[in-house]
């Protein structure tokens, strides 16, 4: 039998909105339980707990353990085997999440574009990128371009600079004009201005070249080249690893498993951040993408909703929705540019798992049809990272939730149904 | 000192690599010189990509079982790494 | 040719109404396809692409053997993408009970020129290691094979194209009439004969088919090849398919072209929505984990539904409607699709053409089975 743990509110994933829900619930006497796959709670941007003392993370942190709340972690939620019953993996065996409430803090992943050579070694994610920094991936003496697009790309030029790397150019692709009206938006927050100016004082000796996107990757068996371009031109920029970070596509496996209503790529949440199924709500980047502010105060706003504090949560409405509409300023100062589109070749590889390339999706009319005539989403990423690409190049509407939302031991799926002996074969 | 909060020596396809704590398989890959670390369906090389686990392009064989996602895991002493066609 | 009335329309471009518009063009008739959605995206799209000889009838025999030796002569032709392998079947005995049925089987096999080779408990373990031991021994059925329907669809399709069938998809059917079909967008087009091979929405378009929905689950698994070799069935599953109304599992497992394990079955009636039964998809897999406890520790990638077009006899519907040789039905075929879609086709073609068919088409016709219920 596997084993069963049982929660007023369980909070899934432990990012910062996570953190902020499952606190402000634990304090509210509730019976919480915090679920995330990763090893240690902090989600993408606080991987690794916080990076000085007196960060907001950091306090954030000393709340999360000082609060009574059980921490599930390596544990990955799979299936709903029913209402309030999910089945979750750790450690290649089943368990069983019973639970009254759920909010959902699932994240939000990187947009990875396709070009020429985006599948060399070497070709990473900026995110992604930073994340190994954090685990101790070597950058030391080694020349890194950090192209793509918005403020991550600051974050991780100067996290690589700290970590001894040579970052010789920054390719942000959105035009100069948006990035200086957006900066002009800045002086109203000038807490943000003050985290860019830190940024640039960290990065300095790297160009930071406005209008510029990278139009392919080139080298024999790893990347040595990149190819970036601007309205002027186009150079080859010798490099040991390429960096590159296109925003960022909501993590929305689980919402859409438990049938959460989204739009244009977000969960729809009404103001006390409650989804459209009963008994669930959702927080942070899953309801748009708009970083630490706003995940953290809807975090808070999900965690005293669903602890029945609803007064408490109306109190923290406009400070939310104000986080929020910075969040959207910072996707329009940031949309990606149409000639990002055109990159990928016929020949570019789209679907990594199983190496379907551009020429072969382009002749489909849907993500369904596609899949069925080329394998293309059938791999292990189950989709993540050629979904967000196809929804890019094709406008392809993403599939609906089934299980396992992650790869699973087929021996979990045997869990969290009715065990009965009828089934038992025979002999056996 | 904890046991976990001291280096520790993984090998990577048989080279011996001695890794701060809290290192990852895949940095430990990395350290080792190693840039492909398996291979595609059509037999092109590859390397982590997303650095969260949810790629699968970093995927190696660790002590023994194969398609472990390398930047998920963290190096323990005496951890064997062996990446695709090593 | 383009503005002739053709002489059949197939509707529904799934595996089965391919196989039809290969045959009839192939027989020389002008044909035009009509789909709905995507060609193979039913219970094409959704199954295991099994070929196997299976004896639950005397007819269901009859028209499985001769289906499967229609795919020997296709297998050569089909492209690389539809995935086609001749791995063969291993019907699996867990006691004694289960290896009498094995030495029924074998029998009539035996009978009807169908290669089989009974095997015993180290010849069963030799033939497939991963399988747990204590098992009574198997049946081994080399000529059956595994297909990716989806592309011997697509590969069907053209090659009736290429004799000057028309497919047009994205063509929703909305009823049958005198003299052709009206599609959902009001226009009427004009036949000589129409053939329904809609699978589940065969019913909608010829009322009183009794056709039901039955549900099914798969697990698909990342790569792990050589841990199967045949497809694998356990005895059981011939009841499980043949069975009554009550829910039921049975082991099944395909290792594809790829290294992937395609693990069923499941069979439920009631349920018509496309979610995951979670309960009968935890049976299914207990069940498959006992026969391949090493199934337990494979990567599970994906689960999905599909419905099988059930009939209360096990029979699919094979030729005109009574009294009307203007509307024939090509549909009803649980979950033998895939095999018997060549067949059907043949059989389909030769009636049409007042060929004599291969095997006896009176089991398969409508007469006398419209009022069937279960």
């Amino acid at each position: 039998m596997a084993r069963e743990r049982g929660f007023d509110i369980l909070v899934v994933g432990a990012g910062p909105a996570g953190i902020a829900a499952a606190c402000v619930a634990a304090e509210s006497g509730a019976r919480v339980g915090l679920v995330d796959d990763n090893p240690a709670p902090g989600g993408q941007i606080w991987r690794g707990g916080p990076e000085r003392p007196a960060d907001a993370a950091a306090a954030w942190f000393a709340r999360l353990d000082a609060a009574r709340l059980e921490r599930l972690a390596g544990v990955q939620i799979v299936a709903r085997p029913g209402p309030r019953v999910l089945l979750a993996e750790a450690a290649g065996e089943a368990l069983v999440l019973r639970h009254e409430k759920l909010i959902l803090s699932p994240g939000a992943r990187e947009r990875f574009i396709p070009f020429p050579g985006w599948t060399l070694p070497g070709v990473l994610g900026a995110g992604g990128i930073q994340a190994l920094l954090k685990s101790g991936f070597p950058v030391a003496g080694k020349r890194v371009v950090v192209a793509g697009s918005g403020p991550l790309l600051l974050a991780v030029a100067a996290a690589l600079r700290e970590h001894g790397a040579e970052v010789p150019v920054i390719a942000e692709q959105a035009p100069w004009g948006r990035l200086i009206r957006f900066g002009l938006g800045l002086l109203a927050r000038p807490g943000k201005l003050a985290q860019g100016a830190g940024y640039r004082i960290k990065t300095r000796g790297a160009r930071y070249v406005a209008g510029c996107w990278p139009v392919a990757a080139e080298g024999a068996r790893r990347v040595e080249r990149a190819i970036l371009r601007t309205a002027r031109g186009t150079w080859a920029e010798p490099c040991d690893l390429l960096a590159c970070g296109f925003g960022f596509v909501a993590s929305l496996e689980l919402p859409r498993l438990l049938g959460c209503a989204e739009r244009d790529g977000s969960v729809c949440v009404d103001e006390a951040q409650q989804t459209s199924v009963p008994g669930v709500w959702c927080a942070g980047e899953a309801t748009g993408i708009g970083g630490v502010d706003p995940a953290l105060l809807e975090g808070q706003v999900a965690g005293l909703a669903a602890a029945g504090r609803r007064a408490d949560a109306a109190r923290l409405f406009a400070a939310r929705d104000r986080a929020r509409r910075f969040g959207r300023a910072l996707d329009r100062a940031f949309a990606l540019r149409p000639e990002l589109k055109s990159l990928a070749t016929d020949e570019t590889i789209v679907c990594r798992c199983e190496d379907v390339t551009r020429g072969r999706l382009a002749a489909y009319g849907s993500w369904r049809e596609a899949k069925l005539h080329t394998r293309c989403g059938m791999g292990p990423c189950q989709g993540r990272v050629c979904g967000g690409a196809t929804e890019f190049l094709f406008g392809w509407a993403p599939a609906s939730g089934r299980p396992p939302v992650f790869p699973v031991p087929v021996g979990v799926l045997g869990a969290g149904g009715n065990e009965s002996p009828i089934d038992r074969a025979p002999g056996a | 000192m904890s046991a976990a909060d001291e280096a520790v020596t993984v090998l990577v396809n048989g080279q011996p690599v001695r890794v701060p704590p809290g290192t990852s398989a895949a940095a430990a890959v990395a350290m080792a010189g190693v840039s492909a670390f398996r291979s595609s369906v059509t037999g092109a090389p590859r390397g982590p990509l997303c650095g969260m686990g949810i790629c699968f392009e970093c995927r190696a064989t660790v002590d023994g079982v194969p398609g472990v996602r390398t930047c998920r895991t963290r190096c323990r002493e005496g951890m064997e790494i062996r990446t695709d066609g090593a | 040719m383009a503005d002739r009335i053709p002489d059949a329309i197939v509707i529904g471009a799934g595996l089965v109404g391919a196989a039809c518009a290969d045959a009839l063009a192939a027989a020389g008739l002008s044909v035009l396809v009509l789909e709905a959605g995507v060609a193979g995206g039913g219970a094409t799209a959704a199954g295991m692409g099994h070929v196997v000889v299976l004896d639950d009838s005397e007819p269901q025999l009859a028209l499985t053997a001769y289906s499967r030796d229609l795919w020997d002569a296709l297998l050569p032709d089909l492209p690389a993408d539809c995935e086609a392998r001749r791995c063969g079947t291993l019907w699996v005995a867990a006691d004694a009970e289960e290896m009498e049925g094995v030495r029924r089987k074998e029998a009539i096999c035996r009978a009807h020129g169908v290669a089989a080779e009974i095997l015993d408990p180290a010849a069963l373990a030799a033939a497939e290691p991963a399988l747990r031991p204590g098992l009574a021994g198997g049946l081994r059925v080399p000529g059956d094979c595994v297909v990716y329907p989806p592309a011997v669809t697509r590969f069907l399709l053209d090659r009736a194209r290429g004799r000057g069938a028309r497919v047009w998809t994205g063509a929703a059917v909305a009823s049958i009439e005198d003299g052709g079909v009206r599609l959902a967008d009001g226009s009427a087009v004009a036949a000589g004969r129409v053939v329904n091979a809609a699978g589940l929405s065969a019913g909608r378009l010829t009322p009183g088919l009794p056709i039901k929905a039955r549900k099914g689950h798969l697990v698909i698994t990342d790569r792990c090849p050589g841990f199967a070799r045949h497809q694998l069935i356990e005895l059981g599953y011939l009841k499980s398919a043949h069975g009554g109304a009550a829910d039921s599992v049975a082991f099944n497992l395909q290792p594809r072209t790829t290294g992937q394990m395609l693990l069923g079955s499941s069979r439920q009636y009631g349920d018509e929505t496309e979610a995951v039964d979670h309960a009968i998809l935890a049976r299914m897999v207990r069940r498959g984990c006992e026969y391949m406890p090493g199934l337990a520790r494979l990567q599970a990638l994906r689960v999905w539904t599909g419905f099988r077009a059930a009939t209360p006899d096990a029979l699919p519907f094979l030729g005109p409607l009574p009294g009307i040789d203007r509307v024939w039905l090509a549909a009803g075929h649980e979950g033998l699709g895939i095999t018997t879609s060549l067949g059907t086709g043949a059989l389909l073609a030769d009636l049409m053409t007042g060929r004599t068919p291969r095997i006896p088409a009176a089991p398969y016709r409508p007469d006398g089975r419209m009022e069937m219920r279960r």
